[in-house]
């Protein structure tokens, strides 16, 4: 059949490229479909400070860019489309996306999650508008001016700190009276001088006329609320949401076994429901959800997607 | 595409006639260096009838924010001066960008 592809793998981020890795030097013919940038996460980080070998002052996109000069030069192929339906029941699975049709032998998924929304009034709206989920992208827009962080989880914390080098002054607002993140995380955060914390509070609304003007706060424990508003020389604030994660779930959902967050369950070799289709990521239901496990689960995928193929097509 | 700077913004948009899309991205916005590609082709498909510019906000940090940008990556897209449509953020795709100038042709 033409244009069968041995493994087609749906997102290019930690987890699609290290499969895409071991697969392509497998000898599999490999292509790598992403809808929007390559690396998924983890180039919306600045600091990669866990993930073994990784240098000192190794940043998302520079870990990521190696990830993908080192899956294409073992011959993985890496496209750009946005896939909008499959039909992964048969031995040769299909994929549609906007610009074209793949056909594949072993589908694995590793698209994702992407931040979980407040789910307040104003949120969406405003989102752009100085409420923003990638600190990467748009500290610049809050040199000098203050900025609200929501969440008190490891993510929370640590992009907090990084919008410390831009913001005049970085509020954490957490719905408890202690951060979840990791003791070294804290202990940095509660030295930073530029750090202020409202502890028992949530986000009740986001207002403001085309930019954000107004943070609507809830204290949990006493019921009040609190309007905070831009500083009238500013005129503006900016809202950092990480309070967890969505997977992206939707191709995915409705034909395959789920836990109750939506993230797709595997068997240890990530083998979904459906034979021949494999999950790897942050999109698997699982304990850690970093770069390091996203690579071990790409590469075991990549690994039993070869096994599937030689007892199904070759056997 | 027409690198925009702090000081030729007024001059090649507010002023400008006609459609003229600008692509506000930074160095730092993985996002909107995935998103250039595209920008560019669209660039080419309607060369004569949009005039395609792109603006690194890192050195026009207010400039962008006068202009309602408060986040990345966003296309704006003016009319006679005036800006009359524009997709942020996860809506800046290449269809919908280019639904955004096909509805105002």
């Amino acid at each position: 059949m033409e244009n069968l592809y041995d493994v087609v793998i749906v997102g290019a981020g930690p987890a699609g490229l290290a499969a895409g890795l071991y697969s392509a030097r497998a000898r599999m013919k490999t292509l790598i479909i992403e809808k929007e940038k390559a690396g998924g996460q983890i180039v919306t980080t600045n600091e990669v400070a866990n993930y073994p070998g990784s240098i000192l002052d190794a940043t998302g996109p520079s870990l990521v860019a190696r990830m993908v000069e080192q899956a294409e030069e073992f011959g993985a192929v890496r496209i750009k489309d946005e896939i909008l339906k499959v039909e992964l029941n048969d031995k040769v699975k299909v994929l549609s996306g906007e610009k074209d049709t793949y056909k594949a032998k072993t589908v694995i998924i590793a698209t994702g999650a992407s931040p979980r929304y407040l789910g307040v009034p104003g949120e969406r709206e405003l989102t752009g508008k100085g409420v923003s989920y990638c600190a990467t992208c748009d500290a610049d827009f809050f040199t000098d001016l203050e900025v609200y962080v929501i969440g008190g989880g490891d993510t929370a914390v640590e992009e907090a700190m990084y919008l410390t080098k831009f913001a005049r002054k970085v509020t954490i607002v957490h719905r408890r009276d202690e951060l979840r993140a990791a003791k070294s995380i804290r202990e940095k955060a509660f030295k930073n001088e530029k750090m202020a914390f409202i502890w028992d509070s949530v986000v009740e609304e986001i207002k403001g006329d085309g930019i954000v003007e107004t943070l609507v706060l809830k204290n949990k424990k006493t019921g009040e609320i609190t309007e905070i508003n831009a500083p009238e020389e500013d005129g503006t604030f900016g809202i950092f949401p990480f309070v967890g994660y969505i997977p992206k779930n939707d191709l995915f959902k409705e034909i395959l076994e789920t836990d109750k967050g939506g993230y797709i369950i595997t068997d240890p070799d990530m083998k979904t429901t459906i034979p021949g289709v494999f999950a790897a990521g942050d999109i698997r239901h699982k304990s850690l959800r970093q770069v390091v496990t996203a690579v071990a689960d790409g590469a075991i995928a990549a690994v039993q997607a070869e096994k599937h193929i030689e007892n199904t097509f070759e056997a | 595409m027409l690198i925009l700077e702090k000081n030729n913004f007024e001059d090649e948009v507010l002023k400008a006639d006609g459609l003229v899309l600008v692509d506000f991205w930074s160095d730092g916005c993985e996002p909107c260096k995935a998103l250039m590609p595209d920008v560019e082709a669209l660039a080419e498909k309607y060369e004569g009838k949009v005039k395609f510019c792109k603006l690194n906000i890192t050195k026009a940090r207010r400039l962008a924010i006068s202009q309602r940008v408060l986040g990345l990556p966003t296309i704006l897209l003016y009319k006679n001066g005036e800006k009359i449509e524009e997709v942020t953020k996860d809506d800046a795709k290449p269809a919908n960008i280019e639904a955004m100038i096909v509805k105002n042709l």
